[in-house]
């Protein structure tokens, strides 16, 4: 036994992960937990404040998808200004919010997930992260990098230079766009489409290699949640929510996102900062598990019928002839961040040919005209919901946000009991357990800070107890 | 000696004093401040505004006189013969610092979030003294925002007492909504004694608060994160056009 007792999460250093693996009393691993302890107290930072600055206030909380946040936040602002964001306003934020998916699905899958994709989960931790990768494959990782600076630069020429760009406001966005802002952007497409569609080639060419991995990682039936048009379009920012199940049925299409409440339960964690969102009907009692669902990239692609592009619906096309209309490995999030990448690609195409792009009424004022608005958008990693209640001088009295990261905690625990059960074996953790645990959540991206860490290896540490709690074995990694 | 050009039509500089080491002229009554900018020496100021009666409250603008080490206020001193001001020293400056660093911490100053970041007097003199972390304990106040003004909005955890919108209310628009009640670290702006700013019916809506304000204390409601811009030098366009009783347009108008 280690002399170290386990130390309360709330007091570990924010940004790292912890998981738990609990053992029964035959000593196999019966379940597992991720913990975050993120989104501390914010909600009640946010109450009190002029609705308005929410967008700003929200955006601050995540340094890594704070475009995501501008645009939910507007949103929900919007609904209690009973606007409609202006027609141009609206086509910016789709910039934004296509140009926020490729850089954010570009830093997963080649900084984060690449190293351990192409060069092996089992290659040697000193190299096995984005520089080993800059060594073995410099142009690859130069094109990733290319690639996500096109995403940045839409995303700045909607919401501004800085990180937490404040062009995204309450009623529509800061300023009309240009056309010297349209050939910038124009003149980076054919790249940006090119190194898209041969990572998908690279990622073809090699996922037969992780046959057992994609076994593993998470693959078992949940419900999928997504935006989605009422054709069946794939859709990131606008409308409705459908929701199918593991053999692509429709549970609910169309669904309100102001309405979530109706479907959606959450569940607190005694150990995590992060509530447990599941699907109301499946789950008959105070176990939230049977209500798991699951939204990302994989969602997405699993809700829609199509993305309404020409070449990622080709691939999505080949994909799903391969295998099936829906798939349930986690695994496979990471091809379909890519597809996400290559339709964006070709929306934001689409998006800069469109006129009302540059139409000069880009804002829409108005008063404090409903007591309770939520806001919705597609993050990289999954649905966002802002929920706000104000007074009638407009300051905010409840917020709720639901994270990606948080609607897929459970099934992120699932998919660590899975690999835990696969690859722990006996009572001593090895790195071998911690690097496929590791990969398992990285497929979902999950959004702590760490999980952007620049050697592309989250600061972690991987827990396994005993039936009565105590510490049987521990591996850290910094 | 450096040569001040005459005020058009007025007396000549005619009182002989030392700025930074440089023998200087200035005009009978000027005070410190006003010499300074006109030399184009910059002193910090917060609660003073051009066209506003002295407050002589936030004391950045001190100097050194003489030697001595007791800082009088730039703004509320006017030059005599023979003074030996220094604007910049390693204690002034320290000094300075000081007080900035105090007025965050007694307030909630985030910047990140904050309607009038990039816009703000406090965050220029954070940047400008070279601010760049508070060793005093934060205060954290928790003071209800007052929104109940149909078109502005009052944050007093961003208030720096300045009273720039006390005089300009009082002394420009002649309404006096404004005053600080109690005293010391209690203090704090009211509006018509104590109500809510939207049921002070001596308000005449005409937002020159706001524009003056240091901060982002007072803003116009529905601005989002670093939207607030303020037009503090409007007050002194005002000021010239009441005392030469004639409409002028304004050289510089805001952005
Ligand atoms: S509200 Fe603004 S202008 Fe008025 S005293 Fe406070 S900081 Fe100064
Ligand atoms: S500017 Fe002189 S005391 Fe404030």
């Amino acid at each position: 036994m280690h002399d170290i007792h386990t130390i309360d999460p709330v007091s570990r250093i924010e940004g790292h992960a912890k998981i738990t693996l609990h053992l029964d009393d035959a000593g196999s691993v019966a379940d597992a937990r991720f913990h975050v302890t993120e989104f501390r107290g914010f909600e009640d930072f946010c109450r009190g404040r002029p609705v308005a600055e929410m967008p700003g206030l929200t955006a601050r909380t995540c340094g890594i998808c704070p475009v995501s946040h501008l645009i939910a936040s507007a949103k929900a602002v919007d609904a209690i200004h009973a606007i409609v964001a202006p027609p141009a306003a609206r086509a910016q934020r789709q910039l934004a919010n296509l140009g926020q998916i490729i850089q954010s699905h570009v830093l997963s899958f080649f900084h984060l997930s690449a190293p351990d994709l192409l060069l092996g989960m089992d290659a040697d931790p000193a190299t096995r992260n984005v520089f080993g990768l800059m060594q073995a494959e410099p142009e690859l990782v130069r094109r990733g990098i290319r690639l996500r600076q096109f995403g940045q630069e839409v995303i700045a020429a909607v919401a501004g230079e800085r990180i937490h760009g404040k062009g995204i406001v309450p009623g529509g966005v800061a300023e009309p766009f240009t056309t010297d802002k349209r050939d910038a952007i124009r003149a980076g497409l054919d790249e940006a489409l090119t190194a898209g569609t041969d990572t998908w080639q690279l990622l073809d060419g090699i996922v037969d290699g992780f046959r057992r991995e994609i076994g593993v990682f998470g693959d078992f039936p949940t419900l999928y949640l997504a935006h989605c048009q009422p054709d069946g379009t794939w859709e990131h920012i606008d409308g409705k929510l459908r929701v199918v199940d593991a053999q692509g049925g429709l549970v609910v299409d169309q669904l309100d996102p102001a309405d979530y409440r109706d479907h959606l339960g959450e569940a607190a964690n005694p150990d995590s900062y992060l509530k447990s969102p599941y699907w109301k009907a499946l789950v008959p009692d105070d176990d939230p598990r049977p209500g798991m669902y699951r939204v990302g990239p994989l969602a997405r692609i699993n809700v829609a019928d199509r993305f309404g592009t020409p070449i990622a619906d080709e691939l999505l096309t080949a994909f799903r002839d391969r295998v099936g209309r829906v798939v349930s490995s986690a695994f496979h999030y990471h091809a379909a961040r890519v597809l996400e990448v290559i339709a964006s690609i070709e929306l934001i195409g689409r998006l800069l040919d469109d006129p009302v792009l540059y139409e000069p009424q880009v804002r829409a004022q108005a008063g404090i005209n409903a007591r309770r608005g939520v806001g919705a958008s597609e993050a990289p990693r999954g649905t966002l919901f802002h929920d706000y209640e104000v007074d009638g001088d407009g300051l905010v009295t409840g917020v709720n946000l639901i994270i990606a990261t948080g609607q897929n905690e459970l099934a992120m625990n699932r998919t660590i009991l899975e690999i835990a059960r696969e690859y722990v074996d006996g009572p001593q953790l090895t790195d071998g357990v911690l690097n496929r645990v590791e990969a398992g959540i990285r497929a979902y991206d999950p959004c702590l800070s760490c999980s952007t860490h620049a050697l592309g290896q989250m600061p972690m540490a991987l827990e396994l107890l005993d039936p009565h709690g105590q510490l049987v074995s521990e591996v850290h990694r910094h | 000696m450096s040569l001040t050009p005459p005020r058009p039509g007025g007396p000549r500089p005619n009182v002989p004093v030392i700025l930074d080491g440089e023998e200087v002229l200035a005009f009978d009554g000027e005070t410190i401040l006003d010499l300074a900018r006109r030399l184009g020496s910059p002193i910090p100021t917060l609660c003073y505004l051009d066209g506003l009666s002295v407050h002589g409250g936030c004391r950045l603008c001190v100097v050194e006189v003489n030697g001595d080490n007791r800082l009088p206020l730039a703004c509320a001193t006017p030059v005599s013969s023979e003074m030996d001001i220094r604007t910049d020293t390693s204690s002034l400056r320290d000094h300075r610092r000081r007080v900035i660093e105090l007025l965050f911490a007694e307030g909630n100053h985030i910047c990140a979030s904050c309607v009038s970041s990039g816009a703000c007097e406090l965050q220029d003199l954070a940047a400008e003294n070279d601010v760049d972390h508070i060793h005093y304990a934060l205060e954290f106040p928790r003071i209800d925002v007052d929104a109940t003004h149909p078109k502005y909005v009052l944050d007093r955890e961003r208030c720096v007492l300045c009273t720039r919108c006390v005089r300009v209310c009082d002394e420009v628009e002649g309404a006096h909504v404004w005053d600080i009640a109690q005293r010391g670290s209690q203090s704090t702006l009211v509006a018509e004694l104590g109500k809510p700013w939207g049921d002070a019916t001596s308000c005449t809506w005409c937002g020159k608060c706001v524009l003056v304000c240091p901060t982002g204390a007072l803003s116009f409601k529905g601005r989002s994160t670093g939207e607030m811009r303020h037009d503090p030098d409007v007050i002194a366009f005002l000021a010239r056009l009441r005392d030469e009783g004639e409409w002028i347009d304004r050289e510089e108008p805001a952005p």
